[in-house]
């Protein structure tokens, strides 16, 4: 909301530089986004054009005596409309412009110029609220303005403007009287009467006009008319408040329209009234409904939309934007003012179809029915006095509304335990009463009467807001509550999660869960539905992902383009789905390519190991050790290599994946993982508990095999543990090998075993014998042979 | 004999002098006092002596040996200290060439921040609670007193699934939850710290943010006040951005309390004195608080004649950019790993 200061000193008088104001502002809650005069220049002067001649060298420069009063300056100037005679605004040399520009004396193609003269554009008037003569060359000042003046004061432009952010609930500043009520609470200053007068001419309008209100969306209608008005330019001050409030002035009868609704706040729409049948009615649309709005688009309207008609159809859409064929034109003699009261919701439903418009927004925002009865008044007044109208007497009035001030009981007490700090009982009153709030005291307790224009207090919590707002709360001394003692809790899971990615050298990144559509369901085989944005801003975000690697491997794409070729990074976050609801899992995902470094001298080339490494290390850290293995998918995502993806199996249910990206998707060796935690962590774990240490030694022995390479080695250690049962403590692969002495199917593997028992020493022969079960089990079950 | 024996000391005493390395002083070990020594060989023919110079013998002998012994003994362990010292000085080393590359990973600055935001917290009592970012139109909005048409919804563009379903705004989605979960109506408090956002996307706002919320509510006689607010909000404002910074409270309005503030706090750049990023006013606002608003308690189950609270939110980015000093927003979201390496030690 625009605030013109010359505006607000109607009904209030102050006397504050607009950025003292706008501060003032800001500390009862109403923020501002600039403040500043509305021509933001200096050493502006009004000149005399006294000679002008081409410039010889250039096809359209002047060159111009002007006389500004003391002296005759030369001055070179390109706009089209400069000619001799004409009074224009001259910006001499150290005049300083908007936009930072400054005037100085110098050389234009070899001529000496000494200023400039302006145009409205030059001052800092944006260009939509300039005439079309005015955007084309300089301003041409009225030829009675004297030589040397002040050209602003001329214009009548000396204002000053606030624009301020308003909250969603204070309505009622959307107006300049609403306005004056909040700066006379901060200044202590009362509010002047609304000038509403004007005379009444003729039989009363109801005779002659009538109203046909069919939908509840409509709880208060008033229409006046007024005759013979003439369509003229409006006078400079309602013109200049209106661009000083960012409103672009039209003629006399659609400004004061406008006017009106930026004085009291209350919307109005004017009709032409010859074309209307002698009645309004107010409806919802039907279904498929059109309209050509005053914007000249034919609209397609729903049972949503609420319409005002003429009897036969539809020729506005209500709060939001008129119709084109009952528009006041140069041609209007006589006018129907409508002022109303239309469903918030329904209107914001509207316009955030059509038009979101300053009308719509007030509408949004909710009225005081209090204002539209004055609203209508001073249109009448405004089109009597600068329209030169006759007002109809009488107004046509459907009113369901039923709204009175409301009481309020708050006691000192409630005031001073929410705020947390005692304000003296006389200062509170005293805030009220600023306020323009009414009251009563008995004992300890206040009974506040609120004027209707406070759409936004209802409750004692407002008013306390109220008084902490005007009053002030720089002097609450901040305590921390006094409660009892509690221990606080936070789930450390995730934490130590990433500690553990973090100590095996992987980067933590955070992504963006919005990717593009055909990228959401990949690395995974699940079936599920793609979460889709209604309406996203951009194809590249416009649905959830289901995967985390998806994310990462846009990453991973982002660094190698950066020559980052070693990329180890992680992350855990959130993959989306609709299954027979919507829902999402925490998942953690990791992707690896380039070298690995962990505390080696020579780094290892990336491979599947590593990565299923780094799985195991967070199954095992997490006490899922021994409840694991890697499973050949039944179907491998199209996105992984098939021939180098595993399936992660916890408690034989599936939990994540690991693998490497198929080449046809990622060229370099990328090796990802990922586990849906929240499906993990289901898995209950035993808590980490110590185990007795053998006091007897372990004997070691070595078996190296020669195996089919179709045999799976999961498959042969499985047996290995099987055969040799509770004296084998532990195996471990250390040497896989396959190529040259050995034939082409076969590769060999080679264990370390280890056995031992807690209570005693083993014998030789006792592991031999197990030994020898082994060998025989291999040979006959897996068809494996002993090496040497 | 005795003469004989004094030679051989004399000779083994030279031979000891001029001897370089162990094996050569244990070669003259064995030929002077091993099984087929020189000494031994003395000692040997010490049966064809007489009864009475025996003994004599026998003591020189065995005196000369000890002396020996002692001689080569101690030769031994210089021989062994100039061998030690040789080896060490071969195996010096340049220790200024670089060390074996062990390479640690590193956390996001965003979620070192929400760990740090976490951890003051529950110093302080509270809990810290999770909630869902695909989240209801109901648990975003409507219990939180923002009924469907409320013009206040325009303060968040959303991004809607369905009419149902959208992408949390807030984080405040989570008041709701915990309130209605918390069946008992025990006090409460909690924060919730995560990923929300909106449909907007320039160099100042990232679509995708981080957000920290909390929550304090408890029966009316132990009142919670405003004055409990600003202090919790000084001790986290403390931590976050350092000490001797004030607090300003400045009237505003959400929904979901009242009455409501925006939080601004001494510029943390310039200290109160104006400058560009406060835009010259020594402010730079960074929360938005404010007491319980009684429709939200009542919605959510807890009876506003019997309980009050308040309520605050924050952004966590701008907080963890301004804890590192990162200067652009869209460092968070690109994940540079050049940029990612830098987070890899204590804060």
């Amino acid at each position: 909301m625009k605030l013109s200061k010359n505006f607000v000193k109607d009904y209030i008088d102050i006397d504050v530089d607009i950025k003292t104001l706008a501060e003032d502002m800001t500390r009862v809650g109403n923020e501002y986004d600039s403040a500043s005069k509305l021509i933001n220049a200096t050493k502006l002067v009004v000149g005399e054009v006294l000679e002008c001649e081409n410039h010889s060298d250039s096809d359209h420069l002047h060159i111009c005596k002007v006389n500004v009063g003391n002296e005759v300056l030369n001055i070179v100037c390109g706009a089209p409309n400069v000619r001799k005679g004409l009074k224009v605004i001259v910006a001499l040399d150290g005049a300083e412009l908007p936009e930072g520009v400054k005037i100085k004396k110098g050389m234009i193609r070899g001529q000496e110029s000494n200023g400039m003269l302006c145009s409205l554009a030059e001052l800092g008037i944006e260009s939509k609220f300039l005439k079309p003569e005015d955007k084309e060359g300089i301003c041409e000042l009225p030829q009675d303005s004297k030589v040397g003046e002040n050209p602003i004061d001329v214009l009548k432009m000396d204002d000053e403007v606030a624009d301020f952010e308003l909250t969603a609930n204070r309505g009622d500043l959307l107006s300049v009287l609403g306005m004056a009520y909040e700066l006379g609470a901060i200044y202590d200053k009362p509010v002047k009467e609304v000038d509403l007068s004007h005379k009444e001419h003729r039989e009363d309008i109801n005779k002659s006009f009538s109203l046909k209100i069919n939908t509840d969306n409509c709880k208060l209608f008033l229409a006046k008319k007024v005759e013979g008005v003439e369509i003229k330019e409006s006078p400079a001050f309602i013109k200049n408040r209106l661009i000083a409030s960012g409103v672009r002035p039209i003629n006399n009868v659609v400004d004061i329209s406008n006017y009106v609704m930026l004085e009291l706040g209350q919307p109005l729409h004017f009709y032409d009234a010859d074309k209307l049948n002698g009645m309004i009615e107010v409806r919802m649309a039907k279904e498929g409904e059109k309209l050509t709005t005053l914007d000249n688009i034919q609209r397609i309207l729903n049972s949503n939309d609420i319409v005002i008609s003429d009897g036969k159809e539809a020729i506005g859409l209500a709060g939001v934007m008129g119709g084109l064929d009952t528009e006041v034109t140069e041609q209007t003699k006589n006018v129907i003012i409508e002022a109303a009261i239309f469903d918030s919701v329904k209107v914001r439903m509207t316009s955030n179809k059509i038009l979101r418009s300053e009308a719509s927004n007030r509408f949004e925002k909710g009225l005081d029915p209090n204002r539209t009865y004055m609203a209508a008044e001073r249109a009448a007044k405004l089109l009597e006095e600068y329209a030169y109208g006759k007002v109809v007497t009488g107004t046509v009035i459907y009113d369901k509304t039923n709204v009175k001030p409301k009481t309020i009981e708050i006691t000192f007490q409630n005031i001073t335990d929410v705020l947390g700090m005692k304000i003296p009982n006389e200062e509170i009153l005293n805030v009220f009463r600023k306020l323009g709030f009414t009251y009563e005291v008995k004992e300890e307790k206040i009974f506040v009467t609120v004027p209707t224009r406070r759409l936004d207090i209802s409750i004692k919590e407002d008013l306390i807001e109220e008084v902490g707002r005007i009053y002030g709360l720089e002097n609450i001394q901040g305590k921390l509550p006094t409660v009892p003692m509690k221990q606080g809790s936070v789930d450390r899971t995730m934490r130590e999660i990433r500690n553990k990615m973090i100590s095996l050298g992987l980067n933590e990144t955070l992504s963006y869960v919005l990717v593009r559509e055909e990228e959401a369901a990949a690395f995974t085989t699940d079936t599920f539905e793609k979460v889709k944005l209604l309406d996203p801003i951009t194809e590249e975000r416009s649905t959830l992902r289901y995967s985390v690697i998806t994310s990462l491997l846009k990453i991973y794409e982002y660094n190698k383009a950066r020559n980052e070729k070693d990329v180890a990074i992680f992350e855990i976050g959130k993959g989306f789905y609709k299954k027979e609801d919507y829902g999402e899992d925490t998942k953690l995902a990791a992707l690896m390519s380039g070298k690995y470094y962990l505390g080696m001298n020579q780094p290892k080339e990336l491979d599947f190991y590593v990565i299923k490494g780094i799985a195991e290390e967070v199954l095992d850290y997490l006490g899922y050790n021994g409840r694991y293995s890697f499973v050949q998918p039944k179907e491998t995502p199209i996105q992984m290599h098939p021939g180098q993806t595993a399936e992660i199996s916890v408690n034989n249910d599936i939990v994540g994946i690991v693998g490497k990206v198929h080449p046809a998707i990622e060229k370099e060796a990328v090796y990802v993982l990922e586990i849906n935690l929240d499906k993990l962590l289901q898995k209950k774990t035993g808590k980490m508990k110590f185990k007795e240490i053998s006091k007897y030694p372990t004997i070691q022995k070595d078996l190296a095999i020669l195996v089919d390479k179709t045999t799976v080695s999961e498959e042969i250690a499985k047996l290995i543990k099987k055969t040799a049962g509770s004296l084998l403590t532990n195996i471990e692969i250390f040497d896989v090998y396959e190529g040259k002495n050995i034939p082409k199917e076969k590769r060999s593997i080679a264990y370390s075993l280890s056995f031992g028992k807690q209570d005693r020493t083993l014998t030789d022969e006792e592991v031999n014998e197990v030994m020898n079960k082994v060998i025989e089990a291999l040979t006959n079950k897996m068809g494996a042979e002993l090496r040497a | 004999m005795k003469e004989k024996l004094e030679k051989m000391k004399e000779q083994v005493k030279q031979k000891v002098e001029e001897i370089k390395d162990l094996q050569a002083l244990n070669d003259l070990r064995v030929k002077i006092l091993g099984k087929k020594g020189e000494l031994t060989e003395i000692l040997r023919g010490m049966k064809d002596l007489s009864p009475e110079e025996r003994p004599v013998v026998g003591n020189l002998v065995n005196r000369v040996r000890d002396e020996l012994e002692v001689l080569l003994e101690q030769a031994e362990k210089e021989l062994q200290q100039k061998e030690l010292e040789r080896k060490l000085n071969e195996e010096k080393i340049d220790i200024t060439l670089p060390s074996s590359k062990i390479i640690r990973g590193s956390k996001h600055p965003i979620n070192r921040t929400i760990e740090q935001i976490q951890d003051l917290f529950v110093s302080m009592g509270y809990d810290v609670v999770d909630g869902p970012e695909l989240e209801t139109d109901e648990f975003c909005f409507e219990r939180l007193n923002l009924p469907k048409g409320h013009p206040a919804r325009d303060m968040q563009d959303s991004f809607y699934i369905t009419p149902e379903y959208l992408l949390r705004t807030q984080t405040s989605s989570v008041q709701a939850r915990t309130m209605l979960a918390n069946t008992e109506k025990t006090p409460i408090r909690m924060i919730c710290t995560g990923k929300t956002y909106r449909r907007e996307d320039d160099a100042t706002h990232s679509h995708q943010f981080n957000q920290v919320e909390g929550l304090v509510i408890d029966k009316k006689e132990r009142n919670v006040s405003l004055a409990d607010l600003k202090g919790t909000l000084e001790v986290f404002v403390k931590e976050m951005l350092g000490d001797n910074l004030s607090l300003r409270f400045r009237p505003s309005y959400f929904p979901f309390t009242e009455p409501s503030y925006e939080v601004d706090v001494t510029c943390f750049k310039c200290g109160g004195k104006g400058c560009s990023l406060c835009k010259q006013t020594g402010w730079i606002e960074i929360l938005g608080a404010g007491m319980v608003h009684p429709n939200v308690l009542e919605m959510n189950g807890y009876d506003p004649k019997q309980y009050g609270g308040f309520a605050f939110g924050t952004g966590i980015d701008r907080l963890a950019m301004f804890k590192y000093g990162i200067t652009d927003m869209r460092y968070l979201y690109t994940n540079d790993v050049r940029f990612l390496k830098q987070f890899d030690r204590m804060d």
